[in-house]
């Protein structure tokens, strides 16, 4: 099955993954409707729970469930999710490297009209300063799926960041996907672009319209943490310039995680994200990507700078 | 109520045994969370030794009756009831907070031995606690899940969260325990942030309440059988405690809430219990 939105990739497989094993709960608080936990209530009452709007309670309940052998994902927007139930993750979830999964749906700006309020743009930050936690950001739907099965797969607390939107998968279908593995999408030789997210897509339509010109490698970080450290430093051998996309805060996010690999290759660094400030509302997610320099001009832009400072 | 006589006297005698290792692990000149954990002392004997179904040899036995300390700073006195219980060596406890002990000063669930959760974080143990008794109840294990929290804990918007949730899930097989000392680390509840009727607020979120002396081993014990004929509903036991219990320079006195004891309060402590 083929899916085009992250949120309806990650609900089917949740269904597809409970048909097979009992062990997995469901927990939502009252967005069930958009993260796509209804999918798992409809199938499976008994095993989804309507925590009602308090993501605290949710996230500790899932701890307990956890304690008796389930397999719980918890579902909410990012911000909720890795925002408010912060103390929970970490007290209850984390220290005692519990089995639960935490998907923060509707992150980064895809959320384009709530706001600032429900624009996530430093859950990676926060959840990976977090000893004991794994973190998943999907490039597309088809990862989804396949990122999905293989955090149910691993013994231990996982977040999983995803966005609200449709568009057009970069990976193929039952791709196989490695925990803690960047994989190269394109290969290039001149500058290396670490891209997350729905950024990728974006990252490798930069790449061809530099077809020719520049050559330029792109790099898929679906894993945040743990990251391939000598995976990183081997995707950028031979390439003068590195860049980093990420509908993130550029502050403590996925270009922050690769630059710390790095720090020691003396190979000069550009970071594109969201430059330290919170979110606003837009009447699309294009436009609000282009307000926030997200866009593959920018990212070609970039490119192009660093090339031609690199080579002068 | 009708309690063998003997079994409640040795119920009195575990318990102060249980208040001497809380003083033994504290030990001397480094502050320990003394007050809460002799105010508990009762409630803690009354579960471990007499309630609950649980196996030393066997902690993580599917079928076993679970207890959180939601107010996991008292975790001197819930180690003192696993090791008495057989889960680790009593030796052990005047380890506690040492580095690299694997007694730690709250709750680790990866640490030591009969530990369900990890809390210390306050307001989050009546969560856990029934995300375990929708497990038990998932799984159709007719067992209960017992957790312990502070009055002053209750202050905690997480709690009501989650007796909010335990009254929407009918979860009959979750009982919460309140610790109703009166005191706070700094100072009496009622004069530092007055958290008002504890009965009636849990009363109104649908829950079944108890209110009990709680250190009267046999209003105790009477309290939590009388939980297991309880449908549909959670139930609370308030119970009302004295903080520092059986240590007289320490009864009430709110400095005790993490205090420390010098060479001449700890043998006074030793020879009170004895």
């Amino acid at each position: 099955m083929s899916y085009t939105n992250q949120r309806v990739a990650y609900g089917n497989t949740l269904v597809e993954l409970g048909r097979k094993d009992s062990r997995i709960v469901v927990l939502d608080a009252d967005l069930g409707g958009s993260t796509m936990g209804k999918l798992f209530e409809t199938e499976f009452p008994e095993r989804h729970f309507e925590m009602g709007i308090a993501e605290a309670d949710m996230t500790s309940v899932a701890a307990g469930l956890a304690q008796t052998g389930k397999i719980p994902f918890t579902n909410s927007f990012a911000v909720f999710a890795a925002g408010r139930a912060f103390d929970q993750i970490r007290q209850t979830i984390a220290i005692g490297r519990l089995n639960v999964k935490i998907c923060g749906s509707s992150s980064g700006l895809s959320d384009f009209g709530d706001g600032a309020t429900h624009q996530c743009v430093e859950d990676i930050a926060i959840l990976r300063s977090i000893p004991n936690m794994t973190v998943i950001c999907p490039a597309d739907a088809n990862e989804t799926v396949e990122a999905v099965k293989a955090i149910t797969q691993l013994e231990g607390p996982c977040y999983i960041r995803l966005n609200r939107n449709d568009y057009p998968n970069v990976t193929s279908e039952g791709e196989k996907f490695q925990i803690g593995v960047p994989k190269m999408l394109k290969d290039g030789k001149d500058v290396v672009v670490f891209a997350m997210g729905y950024m990728v897509g974006t990252a490798l339509k930069a790449a061809a319209e530099l077809e020719g010109k520049i050559s330029v490698r792109v790099v898929n970080v679906s894993t945040i943490k743990p990251l391939h450290e000598d995976t990183i430093k081997e995707m950028t051998r031979g390439c003068k310039a590195v860049v980093t996309v990420e509908e993130h805060n550029v502050k403590g996010g996925m270009g922050s995680a690769v630059a710390e690999i790095l720090s020691k290759e003396r190979i000069p660094m550009e970071f594109i994200g969201i430059q330290d400030t919170f979110g606003r509302s837009a009447h699309s997610y294009q436009e609000l990507l282009e307000y926030y320099g997200l866009t593959a001009d920018h990212v070609k832009d970039t490119i192009e700078a660093m090339y031609t400072m690199e080579t002068k | 109520m009708g309690y063998d006589k003997e079994t409640v006297e040795h119920l009195n005698k575990v318990a102060r045994t249980l208040r001497k290792d809380v003083v033994i692990s504290v030990g001397l000149d480094v502050p320990g969370h003394i007050g809460g954990s002799n105010s508990s002392a009762d409630i803690v004997t009354a579960l471990y030794f007499y309630k609950m179904k649980h196996d030393p040899k066997n902690p993580d036995m599917p079928d076993r009756d679970r207890f959180l300390l939601s107010k996991g700073h008292v975790a001197i006195l819930q180690y003192a009831a696993l090791a008495e219980s057989g889960y680790f060596p009593t030796e052990d406890l005047k380890h506690t907070k040492e580095l690299g002990s694997y007694l730690q000063g709250h709750p680790d669930v990866r640490k030591t031995p009969g530990i369900e959760a990890g809390t210390g974080s306050l307001g989050q143990g009546l969560s856990i606690g029934l995300g375990m008794a929708l497990g038990q109840k998932l799984d159709h294990i007719d067992r209960k899940t017992y957790v312990l929290l502070g009055d002053g804990e209750i202050a905690e918007g997480q709690v009501w969260e989650a007796a909010m949730a335990a009254s929407a899930y009918h979860a009959d097989n979750l009982v919460a325990i309140v610790d109703s000392n009166r005191l706070q680390a700094n100072g009496r509840i009622k004069e530092r942030f007055d958290s008002g009727n504890i009965a009636a607020k849990f009363l109104s979120f649908g829950w079944n309440v108890m209110e009990i002396d709680g250190h009267d081993m046999e209003e105790i014990m009477s309290a939590l059988d009388r939980a297991d004929d309880v449908k549909g509903v959670p139930t609370v036991i308030i119970a009302h405690t004295v903080k520092g219990k059986g240590l007289s320079f320490a009864e009430n006195v709110v400095s005790y809430h993490n205090g420390m004891l010098t060479e001449e309060t700890y043998r006074q402590a030793l020879e009170e219990l004895a």
